[in-house]
């Protein structure tokens, strides 16, 4: 061939779209808010019925995770999530979509292979690294409070 | 022995014919709805057609392409000789699946989105080399495709403006040795070309330069010009991969884009579709082909076409491992008249 990679790539370049970030950001920022707004009106809700700000957080994780596994069960949540981007993905609905969509979707490979060993694919290095995180935190917290 | 040019076959010549004795092709709904909707044979009202499994789906759509096919030729699975069948998915099962209540001869092939040209070709060696006929059938399936190479279908994540979406579909064209349009004329075998693209995401740009080459080749080896074609198809390099292949052709001096025209493109309404840049897969092509192309050129429509399938030969496992994807092209030279 008479072209060679770098020439190749400068056109390639030119020709890729990317993402419209005046339309996809406000999007991503008003449907995120609004998924937070839904979490605030149930932190206020069962405060109102009696549970102290801790349990009412709690409850309210617990409401998001059921509504948003609600939902892509039936196949509204990525309908929704293609025009929010991370506004759906960031918050807790995000995590329960990434757990019960593989679930549903291997479920044809039976409950032990499928369903319960490709449940996490996507979500498990969420976990992994998360719980890394959290360690390494825990260890400068410790260390700085010796010092403090 | 008169030496053939590097990787073009003559099917077609004073003393041999080969031709599609017949051809069908079956779709999902979504490609049902697209701007070509009324040229299949055959669109399933769901993406299931039935089955408990986008395998079984998958199969069962092939199955109809090439039932269809055999029907639409007035022949049966006992007349035919071999069987070439391609797909997507691991081990190129769906093929093996649909084959297996075939009783016939089988030969799988891969050659990822390239392979209906790739079974095209090879049905029309074996029909020329055994005065047979021979299925070439590729199909696949936008939910079997997703969970092999993407993400689960009800996963909220967010496709690229280069992305393409897997068609839901197949196409079956059954060769044979009868004077009759359209007639296989000549193949162009290609060459596996890496142009360094790693983005699973743009298989438009890491197809494009397979098929440059590809094509270029053709011209060269048959002493043609993009002129001397009423249509040029590729499939499926999409908005992004056509429009790096046309530049690639005005840079060197021969303008394909009067006569090119992209089967991704063509598949979908990407106004309308939600599909980013065109439509992909091995069913993209096939169907395109056999429900537009073809009949195009057996009634006259089109004079003389170059049909060239690209393909991404990536896996998972490569790209994740941080590999480029190679890509590939055959063209396969179709015409109204015996050249």
């Amino acid at each position: 061939m008479n072209i060679t990679k770098k020439e190749y790539k400068t056109i390639a370049k030119k020709h890729e779209g990317t993402s419209k970030l005046y339309i996809t950001l406000p999007k991503t920022f008003l449907i995120g808010g609004f998924i937070c707004c839904i979490g605030q009106f149930f932190i206020n809700l069962y405060s109102y019925l009696g549970l102290d700000i801790e349990k009412s957080g709690i409850m309210t994780t617990v409401t998001l995770v059921f509504l948003s596994a609600l939902l892509t069960g039936l196949g509204l949540y990525e309908r929704i999530a293609k025009h929010a981007g991370a506004g759906t993905l960031v918050p807790v609905t995000g995590f329960a979509n990434a757990v019960v969509s593989p679930a549903m979707e291997f479920k044809s490979e039976g409950l032990i292979l499928g369903t319960a060993a490709k449940m996490f694919v996507i979500a498990g290095p969420v976990i992994v690294y998360g719980i890394l995180a959290a360690f390494i935190y825990g260890i400068i917290y410790y260390i700085t409070g010796l010092f403090m | 022995m008169t030496q053939g040019k590097k990787g073009t076959i003559t099917l077609t010549d004073n003393e041999n014919t080969v031709s599609v004795h017949s051809y069908a092709a079956a779709v999902g709904k979504m490609e049902g709805d697209g701007p070509l909707g009324s040229y299949f044979d055959y669109v399933s009202k769901g993406a299931q057609l039935g089955e408990p499994t986008w395998e079984k789906s998958e199969s069962k759509l092939q199955k109809y392409a090439f039932d269809m096919a055999l029907r639409k030729g007035q022949l049966t699975r006992e007349d035919v000789s071999f069987y070439f069948a391609g797909d997507l998915l691991n081990q190129c099962t769906v093929s093996a699946y649909s084959a297996r209540e075939s009783n016939i001869p089988y030969l799988g092939q891969y050659g990822a989105c390239s392979t209906m040209a790739q079974t095209l070709a090879m049905a029309g060696v074996f029909s020329r080399g055994n005065n047979s006929y021979c299925a070439a059938i590729t199909s696949s399936h936008f939910c079997s495709a997703e969970r092999q190479f993407r993400f689960p279908i009800n996963y909220g994540g967010v496709r690229p403006p280069t992305a393409q979406w897997t068609a839901t579909a197949a196409g079956c064209c059954i060769t044979g040795t009868e004077d009759k349009s359209p007639y296989l004329s000549k193949a162009t075998i290609g060459i596996v070309r890496d142009m360094g693209e790693k983005d699973a995401n743009n298989m438009g740009a890491a197809m494009a330069g397979a098929a440059y080459d590809s094509l270029s080749r053709h011209f060269d080896n048959t002493n043609t010009t993009p002129s001397d074609y009423d249509g040029i198809f590729t499939g499926d390099l999409g908005q992004v991969g056509s429009d790096i292949l046309k530049e690639l052709f005005i840079k060197e001096g021969r303008d394909i884009s009067m006569v090119h025209n992209d089967c991704g493109l063509m598949l979908y309404d990407r106004n309308e579709q939600d599909v980013h840049a065109g439509g992909s897969g091995c069913g993209c092509s096939a169907s395109v082909l056999c429900g537009y192309i073809l009949p195009g050129v057996e009634s006259g429509k089109f004079k003389r076409i170059l049909f060239a399938a690209t393909g991404a030969l990536m896996s998972t496992t490569f790209v994740q491992q941080g590999e480029s994807i190679p890509g590939i092209s055959h063209v396969v030279e179709i015409t109204h008249e015996r050249i």
